[in-house]
């Protein structure tokens, strides 16, 4: 019978900050560009060059640092961290080391077992690295530095969690908060948030944490579950074999499902941090603190709980919509412009989700704006389209952000109100199903069904079914 | 006395500060340092206890930039110096295995 | 008329008054340069074409009341740690032997704008290392004086240019006493500005939180009107600072009434020559003459400021000079085994002993577990070395000391003996760490038929106190060309 494992896990999360520019230059952060296009001698650690603060990154760093309850460092400084990368152009990181902007904080996260507090040891605020491309033809690395300098914040927690569903409770929280703060938009995939895993296994009930490791490379929250599951076997295996486990920092291969060291003896770990002297230290005075304070925008709690008062929608329904920023964002700006909750909250929940869900994409990914939402809602309130044609219309709003009104009226789908009209199509269409029409007289009401379906099917579903229910009772009443 | 720069400690230091030296200039350096750790060790004659410590001289403090982009492309002026280049790139051997 | 005897500011009247084009003047400096090269190696770099070009330029905007100032047309020299676009940047050093900048640094656009016009580069200690000029990996500079001398350093061929009358002033960069050690021993003035005052930006980084850059010049009227036109607020250098005065000229009055001299008495210790020391006192004497009140005071802690300068130093410069690899400029070595096998040979064959040397200490007292015990010893001994001139000032208007222990030792005698060498900093070395403006002028010459010179030195953002104490001494005595120029030396038809 194998011993019990507890697994003690803390991660080292890196975002990306949404600024315009660097955080030292004024180069630009947009991506995308041809390597090295976004440089300047600042960030490629030109001779004689030197940097200068972006103002904006200690804000978004200190909104972020109060969201997440830490005490923000009212004095603090930058440091650097000596290490040789072709990545690194001055062969130092310009980091916070011993004054870090922020500390002792903590989220709150839902688990199986209830509410728990996931404490963040520091938020610092460094530079991102360059971009190295391994090209195979040359056998040999080409160097871009178009992220080099980018600003990002480094959150550390403490190593309160012991499960992968913990791990990825705690990131999606943090994730959603740092949305909802605008201070980036933390996609995993495209690297804006980045997570190092820092694990160590003990037997259950042992106070002393074992040796840890530290797992880098994890792209998705899928590989970030793999690799927790993988690293924790791998420890155990050792232990369990008698050996000691070593502390290291490792490579996750997602396609292999491995991890593997990445020491050299090139590697030393041995950072050198000191005073970075060419950047002089930050004080936040009180009436900074607050005025950030008070500019913080609302968060999801706070948004939940706001829903519920005003809205009076269900709380499953609050937390799908709260679930992404981008979505809470449309659902509010939507009902501001056409005052219906309910109904907004219903395109969102049902048609919005069902869409994402087949195209494979995130709340995120949504394209649409509020406005044409609004306008669709308000040309079902007046009837000039059915709810059949309505969820036809949604679904080329969902992909190109049609406008509903022009579309429309482009295809011709506004519903036929002309009773007249209406009324002689359905004569017609009663006159050819004579034994629907005896079926219903039997008391077969299937046969209603069908005669609306054909009534609809005869006027390309631009009918009111209310008004083809009417009319129909009339004519087989006759 | 124990030495106080060893051998490791040369061979260590060369790795962080990425310097290849022959086993004449280690030796050199061995003693070097070693002479030079002896006299910094006046320091320690010194009662520095309590005594905050001096990174900057004057209290500048919130030297700031705003977050805007200034900066066009200058890649033919970045990569004008480099050693090795292509694509627009600067040229590294290999740097994973 | 000789053009490169003149001083700068009395060259730039002479143009200014178009007795002189600035053609002429740009010509006269190449004429001596060609003539003195061979003998002292001031440069690394000097670029005629490139000079020539420019003084056609400014002589336009001179003849069109565009430039003004005291320097429009007058010929410089730049040391050659301060980036310069399209000339070649080098730190004396093989690691930068093909680096031509794309970019200038922000005392030179001042200098530009002022309408001076750039010569080339001068010699140093690579990167800045060094007291003597002779870890350069383009040759020792030699001293104008005596050329079996050293000029001091690091700026020494700055100090040697403007001594042997290459060029009419010069720019250098002081980090541990690099202008006004050599400046005392070539027989110039040359002024080290509190920091934050003159840009670092394209300024080639040693120790960053120590290094300023300022004039070498023959008198205290030229370096007072150059720093005027270098100091500025840089918003590119987060550690400029904004003063309320770039005024320095208005400092150059002959009156030291009243104000108050402080000699520290621990300088005045062994270590110290005695003809140096004769000099000093002498000027003191002078200086109270004119109505000074000097006394001796005790300054204490100064036998701790060089440890702890080298500590922090070398740390600080391991850091910066990690950025020369091979990757992005400069050297890269042409075998390798894989990248960093690339790095190793790149910097072990890039750079000079002296600089592994430091670049080794500094990473070592960097290291994990060392880091308390070094470093951050080395900050409080600063905190407390700052203390101490704060103390001194609360009584002093100025200090006045040696600017070295000795006068030029003879080429060859110092780098065998580091520690030696790093005690011949002992009365600058101090200032830096304390952030302090200091002021070098000559004030002798001793039996060797060395140049002497004193430094004073002034509590932070009180150059004009230095400068008019300077400039009053400079009253009592004439400039003394170095035998070189007098013998032969001169261009005079």
């Amino acid at each position: 019978m194998s011993k019990q494992y507890e697994t003690v896990i803390g991660l080292e999360v890196h975002v990306e900050l949404a600024t315009k520019t660097k955080i030292f230059c004024g180069c630009s952060t947009e991506f995308g560009g041809a390597p090295n296009t976004h440089t300047c001698p600042v960030c490629t650690g030109m001779p004689g060059s030197l940097p200068v603060l972006n103002k904006q990154v200690v804000e978004y760093a200190m909104a972020v640092g109060l969201a997440t309850n830490c005490k923000i460092n009212q004095y603090c400084k930058f440091d650097r961290k000596n290490y040789f990368y072709p990545d690194n152009p001055q062969n130092y990181q310009i980091s916070q080391l011993y004054l870090p902007i922020c500390h002792d904080g903590g989220i709150e996260i839902e688990t199986s077992a209830g509410k728990k507090v996931i404490g963040i040891h520091e938020i610092h605020m460094e530079e991102d690295a360059g971009k190295l491309v391994h090209d195979e033809w040359e056998d040999c690395s080409l160097v871009d530095f178009n992220r080099s300098g980018v600003p990002l914040i480094e959150i550390v927690s403490e190593p309160d969690m012991r499960s992968a569903d913990e791990v990825i409770a705690y990131l999606d929280k943090l994730r959603l908060i740092i949305q909802y703060l605008g201070a980036s938009d933390c996609k995993l995939q495209e690297g804006s948030m980045r997570a190092d895993v820092n694990l160590s296994v003990r037997e259950a009930g042992a106070s002393e944490f074992g040796t840890r490791t530290e797992m880098k490379n994890l792209n998705s929250f899928k590989a970030i579950a793999r690799a927790i599951e993988g690293e924790r076997a791998r420890q155990i295996e050792l232990i369990e074999e008698g050996k000691k486990v070593i502390q290291e920092t490792r490579r996750w291969d997602d396609n292999k499902e491995y991890s593997y060291a990445m020491r050299s003896k090139e590697d030393a770990q041995d950072y050198r941090y000191f005073p970075e002297p060419d950047l002089v230290p930050i004080v936040i005075s009180d009436e900074w603190l607050e005025r950030v304070k008070a500019n913080q925008p609302e968060l999801r709690d706070e948004k939940k709980l706001r829903y519920k008062k005003e809205y009076d929608i269900p709380e499953y329904d609050i937390n799908i919509l709260t679930s992404s920023k981008k979505l809470a964002d449309i659902f509010e700006n939507t009902i501001a412009l056409c005052n219906k909750p309910k109904e907004v909250s219903n395109w969102l929940m049902v048609e919005t989700m069902r869409l994402l869900k087949e195209e494979e994409k995130e709340p995120d990914d949504i394209c649409f704006s509020p406005v044409n939402l609004a306008k669709l809602i308000g040309l079902i309130d007046e009837g000039a389209i059915n709810r059949t044609v309505a969820k036809e219309v949604f679904e080329v709003i969902f992909r190109e952000d049609a406008d509903p009104e022009k579309y429309i009226e482009e295809k011709g789908l506004k519903t036929v109100n002309d009773e007249g009209a209406l009324r002689s199509t359905i004569e017609e269409i009663v006159e050819a199903n004579p034994q629907s029409v005896e079926d219903y007289h039997a008391g077969k009401t299937k046969a209603m069904g069908f005669l609306v379906g054909q009534t609809m099917k005869a006027m390309k579903g631009k009918a009111d079914p209310g008004m083809v229910n009417k009319i129909l009772l009339e004519i087989l009443a006759e | 006395m124990a030495e106080r720069i060893t051998d490791e400690t040369i061979e260590y230091v060369g790795i962080l500060a990425k310097l290849e030296l022959s086993d004449e200039e280690k030796e050199q350096a061995k003693k070097d340092m070693t002479n030079m750790l002896n006299y910094i060790d006046k320091l320690n004659e010194l009662d520095t206890d309590g005594v905050e410590p001096m990174s900057h001289v004057f209290p500048v403090n919130n030297v700031f930039r705003e977050d805007v982009v200034t900066n066009g492309d200058e890649r033919e002026r970045i990569l004008a110096n480099a050693p090795a280049k292509k694509d627009g790139s600067f040229k590294v051997p290999k740097t994973v295995e | 008329m000789d053009l490169m005897k003149l001083t700068a500011v009395e060259l730039g009247k002479k143009i200014k008054a178009k007795e002189v084009t600035v053609k002429e003047a740009v010509e006269a400096a190449f004429a001596r340069i060609e003539k003195m090269e061979g003998k002292i190696n001031s440069f690394v770099t000097t670029d005629k074409e490139a000079a020539l070009r420019r003084a056609g330029e400014v002589q336009k905007l001179i003849d069109d009341g565009t430039l003004t100032g005291p320097l429009a047309g007058v010929p410089v020299a730049v040391k050659d740690n301060m980036c310069t676009s399209g000339m070649l940047t080098t730190c004396s050093s093989k690691i930068l032997e093909n680096f031509v900048p794309t970019y200038t640094a922000e005392a030179v656009l001042n200098l530009e704008r002022a309408g001076a016009v750039v010569l080339g580069k001068t010699n140093m200690d690579e990167f800045a290392m060094g007291s003597t000029t002779e870890t350069s990996a383009y040759g020792v500079t030699r001293n104008p004086w005596n050329t079996e001398h050293v000029p001091g350093g690091s700026s020494g061929g700055s100090c040697t240019a403007v001594a042997a009358e290459e060029c009419s002033f010069a720019l250098g960069s002081d980090t541990g006493g690099s202008i006004r050690q050599p400046s005392s021993f070539c027989g110039v003035t040359g002024i080290k500005p509190t920091y934050g005052t003159v840009s670092r930006y394209g300024l080639i980084a040693y120790g960053s939180s120590l290094d300023q850059i300022g004039p070498i010049a023959k008198d205290v009227t030229d370096c007072a009107a150059i720093l005027e036109a270098i100091a500025s607020y840089d918003p590119k250098d987060s550690t400029s600072v904004k003063r309320d005065s770039y005024d320095f000229t208005s400092a150059l009055t002959d009156d030291v009434k009243g104000m108050r001299i402080g000699i520290p008495k621990d300088y005045f210790t062994d270590g110290l020559d005695s003809e140096v020391k004769d000099a000093i006192m002498k000027a003191a004497e002078e200086l109270k003459k004119k109505g000074a009140i000097v006394e001796e005071f005790d300054l204490s802690l100064v036998e701790y400021a060089i440890p702890a300068y080298y500590i922090i130093a070398s740390a600080e410069a391991s850091s910066n000079l990690a950025r020369f690899d091979g990757v992005k400029y400069g050297y890269r070595t042409s075998e390798y085994e894989g990248l960093h096998n690339m790095y190793k040979r790149t910097r072990s064959e890039g750079f000079g002993a002296e600089v592994k040397r430091r670049i080794m200490l500094g990473s070592f007292v960097l290291s994990s577990g060392y880091y308390d015990a070094y470093y951050i010893k080395a900050l409080k001994t600063k905190a407390l070395i700052k203390q101490a001139f704060d103390k001194a000032f609360e009584r002093f208007d100025v200090i006045l000391a040696p600017a070295a222990p000795t006068t030029a030792p003879k080429l060859g005698e110092s780098l065998s003996d580091p520690i030696k060498m790093y005690l011949g900093d002992i009365y600058t070395i101090s200032v830096n760490l304390a952030g302090l403006p200091g002021i070098t002028v000559p004030c002798g010459v001793d039996s060797k038929g060395l140049p002497i010179g004193m430094q004073l030195l002034g509590d932070c953002f009180q150059e004009k106190k230095i400068i008019r104490a300077a400039y009053s001494f400079e009253q009592t005595r004439s400039y003394v060309r170095c035998p070189i120029c007098e013998e032969g030396g001169s261009l005079d038809e």
